[in-house]
């Protein structure tokens, strides 16, 4: 398959964009450089918590180099809107959440290490640090709430969340629920800790802001998942300039995982800011400050309760779940614990009764938000953890456990919101037991044992919803925003095509897979279509790339669009030729009167279009250009299953993970080579979680997991190659039959490396990450309880 | 223009990169990583931390695999420098190159320079036959987080194994 030829869907192709990323030739915002740019350094707070009683910016403005420094009381000056939350979720008393003020700039107090306090704009970065050294603040310093656990009872953090709670909520029939359980043989119960994580896109964040004075308009380029939700946020929320005053491009972008969704402080001071000094600003975060200050995944001590009857069928799900928010509410933070967790609870189960309450806090710690899967992976992990439990209790095999709770009957709603549409996973369960060779585990881990090592093997039966529609949905759950996407699609004169997609591509490789879509349907080759993404002024609105949605929204608006434009090309088609209009066929690339060998290729057709001499212009307007806004019926629901096994040296608590199977059913594959990569990186994450990072913060609220020096990163040799397998229902809720992608692994394989750990160790208690301290000592413990046996 | 921050006596440096001889007064504290991104623009080379973790920034110094965040620019005055953008020849992408677009050995493209050059560091201190445990455990210094490293390492053997047929018929 190469660029020259016509790609159909399912094959294999290789990526257009590496092209450039693989002779340095990739485009990143820090890559870029304006004209008379100055730099940008934050000043941040030392302090978890405090009060800013002044600041001196008088010596550090008589530094060298400085052009300006900027504080609160200049974004006050100037009526800057505070950054905001987007979604708006309700307390089961009906109080709407308590969002607590977030101006870009603190005002009259810090929240966290790391919290914005001023902004120095220097002529060179040195010379920016080296004034931002002479800045004095006078801060009272307050007690920090660095224990989401006891945050409660902790010094309140904005004045208008007492407790320090943002929202008490609640989904499912708490009745039905409870009554299940009084019906129950068994129950399971499990307290859970989801440890926090930092996101660590492997390109920084960064900005440059610049203003052109005779335009009165602004461009911010950024690092972004979603150009045009920013460009909203910033004109509509903050208020920097109105919308046709600000171009948001958002280039190469080096990973986001979530953590480029949001609009933060950086971006919004660098936008603001060009103006007040009239120079291009430019801000590159360094890794500290990414780990400081970039919105951190997930967080939440669950406790959840799983009732059975005697055949060992599911009767109910209960959950509580303490939530951390961070010191502000970011972009997206209050659905990640509430609609795209709840709804997740019942996993791939037919569950008659679900109820969970989700406490949502404020501590004093970097802002919490989506992070790859968000809120699924939290889901998936509760859900896959009790199952584990409940099975070993009831002495079922886990896998036939699961087995005999699976959905089987589709469309299914659940007790959750969620209506699953289609899937089989029975197939993918199959699949997996057979690819990991669950038969033999006995024999592998006896071999095992004789070589002094503990072996374990984890299933974990993921569910997600993608997608995360329809539009009219996600308002009535709070949602300020619809989430359908964009598409126009430009054909030239010549027959080339431009893309233009609301998708934005950080890694995902929509330069070929869009192009693969529309080379497959005009039957061009692959290298006569380029994919426009990422800027404002091209793109007229989209929503971005997050939640594996560029799949089975994007691309679908693109297939309307593609669906008007063979639409208008078959008229032009048959009044060239001279026939009716139903018997024009397209078909690999040609337009044909049906039953003759007269025929016009796709270019002649694009070129007759704009030429225009061959059609009533009065009837079909000339040009063949044409855009759609595409708005899903459903969420889409991947599902799948992944086996983990895991070998334990007891000796040094060492965990080596020997064989990791995923087999998922993402529906319709486009390129599966690129799904394959998707898979591969969902579950290092996952593993990451599992087995090496989580972010720590001390008493006092200083981050302790600062640098990769301390936060451990997955590295080549923690991980194996991974066997993969994919089963296929179609999605019936958009033309494609896609699911989505993006977020499997990172969702499934936590449970299944700590099943396969607690299987190894004979033990329920295996936190995250287990690191080999924590191995070491549970592997001594398990060999304390053999002896005493 | 207000005066500049850093007053600091100048240093010249000359060295050659990518096969270019190039030379520039530079404060003392410059990094080779950002002489090469800011002065030369050869952006190719990434910074991903500022503790020396992650790869981003590998390069080559006089033929070993260098993190150019680690290094000042004075310190490689005189010697020869290449980076991701001087491999690819008048004939085309370097094999390793075309291994990592064959195998679908990036994502985001971030870490792949460092990734590639560390690669071809790799092969001339190993040579071309390269298992899978080797290859990851020589891979310790470089950061990915979009692969999950699967395609990366396949990348990496199938380029090593492209070097070693090259030279084979190139010995011939
Ligand atoms: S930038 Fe050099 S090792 Fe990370
Ligand atoms: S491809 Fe994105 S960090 Fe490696």
């Amino acid at each position: 398959m190469n660029d020259s030829t016509v790609t159909p869907i399912g094959a294999a192709v290789r990526r257009k964009e590496d092209q450039r990323f693989i002779t340095g030739k990739g485009r990143y915002t820090d890559d870029l450089s304006r004209p008379g740019q100055a730099f940008a350094y934050f000043l941040r707070s030392p302090h978890a918590h405090a009060t800013i009683r002044g600041i001196d910016t008088a010596a550090a403005k008589a530094m060298p180099g400085v052009v300006g420094i900027l504080t609160g009381a200049d974004l006050a000056a100037d009526k800057i809107g505070d950054l905001i939350c987007g979604w708006l979720v309700t307390s089961k008393d009906g109080t709407p959440m308590h969002m607590g003020s977030h101006p870009a700039l603190a005002k009259d107090k810090v929240r966290y290490v790391g919290d914005h306090v001023a902004v120095v704009i220097a002529e060179t970065l040195d010379a920016a640090k080296d004034a931002a050294a002479a800045i004095a603040v006078d801060y009272e310093v307050l007690p920090a709430v660095a224990d989401l656990a006891a945050a409660d009872a902790g010094a309140q953090i904005h004045d208008n969340a007492p407790r320090n709670i943002s929202y008490e909520w609640e989904l499912g029939d708490k009745a039905a629920t409870e009554a299940a359980f009084a019906r129950a043989a068994h129950v399971t119960k499990i307290d859970l800790v989801n440890n926090r994580l930092a996101p660590n896109a492997m390109e920084p964040r960064a900005a440059i802001g610049e203003y052109d004075a005779g335009d009165e308009a602004y461009t911010l380029w950024t690092t972004s998942q979603n150009p045009h939700v920013a460009r909203l946020v910033l004109s509509a929320f903050v208020g920097i300039a109105p919308e046709h005053k600000l171009r948001v491009i958002a280039p190469d972008v080096g990973g986001g995982f979530g953590s480029k969704i949001f609009i933060y402080a950086e971006e919004t001071v660098c936008t603001w800011a060009a103006k007040k000094v009239g120079r291009p600003v430019k801000w590159t975060a360094d890794r500290s400050e990414a780990f400081l200050s970039d919105a951190h995944g997930r967080d939440h001590i669950s406790h959840a309760e799983l009732a059975t009857d005697a055949a060992g069928k599911i009767l109910g799900f209960k959950v509580h779940t303490r939530a951390n928010l961070g010191a502000y509410m970011s972009t997206f933070s209050s659905c990640i614990p509430t609609y795209l967790y709840a709804t997740l609870l019942s996993g791939q189960y037919a569950i008659p009764a679900i109820h969970c309450e989700v406490d949502a806090f404020y501590t004093t710690t970097a802002p919490v938000d989506a992070y790859r899967g968000a809120g699924r992976p939290e889901a998936t992990f509760l859900v896959e953890r009790i199952m584990d439990k409940a099975a070993r209790e009831l002495a079922i095999d886990p896998a036939e456990f699961r087995r005999r709770n699976f959905v089987t009957q589709f469309p299914h709603q659940t007790p959750v919101i969620m209506n699953y549409d289609a899937g089989d996973y029975g197939a993918s369960l199959d699949l997996a037991l057979e690819m990991a060779d669950y038969k033999g585990f006995p024999a592998r881990r006896a071999e095992a044992e004789a070589r002094g090592k503990l072996r374990g093997i984890g299933l974990s039966n993921y569910i997600e919803a993608c997608g995360i529609a329809p539009s009219a949905a996600v308002g009535s759950l709070g949602a300020g925003v619809g989430l359908w996407e964009s598409a126009e699609v430009r054909v030239n004169p010549t027959g080339n095509v431009e893309v233009l997609t609301g998708s934005h591509s950080h890694g995902q490789g929509h330069e070929t897979t869009f192009a693969q879509l529309v080379s497959a349907r005009l039957g061009i080759p692959i290298d006569q279509v380029s994919v426009v993404h990422g800027d404002t002024d091209k793109v007229q609105f989209g929503m971005g790339t997050y939640g594996s949605r560029s799949g089975a929204v994007g691309m679908s608006a693109i297939v309307k669009a593609l669906d008007k434009v063979e639409a208008k090309a078959k008229k032009i088609a048959a009044h060239i030729l001279e026939a009716a209009e139903g018997d024009i066929e397209f078909k690999d690339g040609r337009f044909t009167v049906a039953g003759t060998d007269r025929s016009l290729a796709f270019a002649e057709v694009a070129l007759n279009a704009y030429v225009a001499h061959k059609f009533p212009t009065s009837e079909i307007e000339p040009g063949l250009k044409e855009g759609a806004f595409y708005d899903p019926t459903n969420f889409t629901f991947p599902a799948g299953c992944h086996i983990c096994e895991v070998e334990v040296d007891p000796e040094t608590g060492v965990t080596r993970i020997v064989n990791f199977t995923a087999v998922d059913d993402f529906g319709v594959v486009i390129n599966p080579m690129i799904v394959e990569g998707q898979v591969h990186g969902g579950i290092a994450q996952g593993v990451g979680q599992a087995l090496l990072e989580g972010v720590t913060y001390d008493a006092d609220g200083q981050l302790v997991t600062g640098s990769y020096m301390d936060y451990t990163m997955p590295r080549a040799d923690d991980l194996p190659s991974f066997k993969l397998g994919l089963t296929q229902t179609r999605c019936p809720s958009n033309p494609l039959g896609i699911k989505g992608c993006g977020e499997a692994g990172a969702i499934a394989a936590p449970a299944a490396v700590i099943n396969a750990l607690a299987d190894a160790l004979g033990t329920q208690d295996v936190p995250m990450p287990a690191t080999p301290a924590k191995v070491w000592a549970l592997a001594k413990t398990r060999a304390v309880r053999q002896a005493a046996e | 223009m207000p005066e500049i921050a850093n007053t600091a006596a100048k240093v010249a440096v000359a060295m050659t990169v990518n096969g270019r001889l190039v030379s520039a007064e530079l404060d003392p504290r410059t990094l080779l990583v950002q002489f090469l991104r800011e002065k030369l623009l050869l952006t190719g080379t990434h910074v991903g931390c500022d503790t020396s973790q992650c790869g981003a920034c590998v390069v080559h110094v006089d033929g070993a695999a260098v993190k150019s965040c680690t290094m000042l620019a004075i310190q490689a005055d005189g010697m020869s420098v290449t980076t991701i953008e001087g491999l690819a020849g008048a004939s085309g992408l370097h094999p390793m190159q075309e291994a990592f677009r064959e195998h679908h050995g990036l994502q985001c493209g971030f870490c792949t320079p460092g990734m590639i050059m560390t690669a071809l560091d790799m092969v001339a201190r190993l040579g071309p036959d390269l298992d899978e445990a080797t290859i990851r455990e020589n891979l310790d210094g470089n950061l990915c987080r979009c692969t999950g490293y699967h395609n990366i390492v396949k990348a990496i053997g199938a380029g090593a194994a492209a070097m070693g047929a090259g030279a084979k018929v190139a010995a011939e």
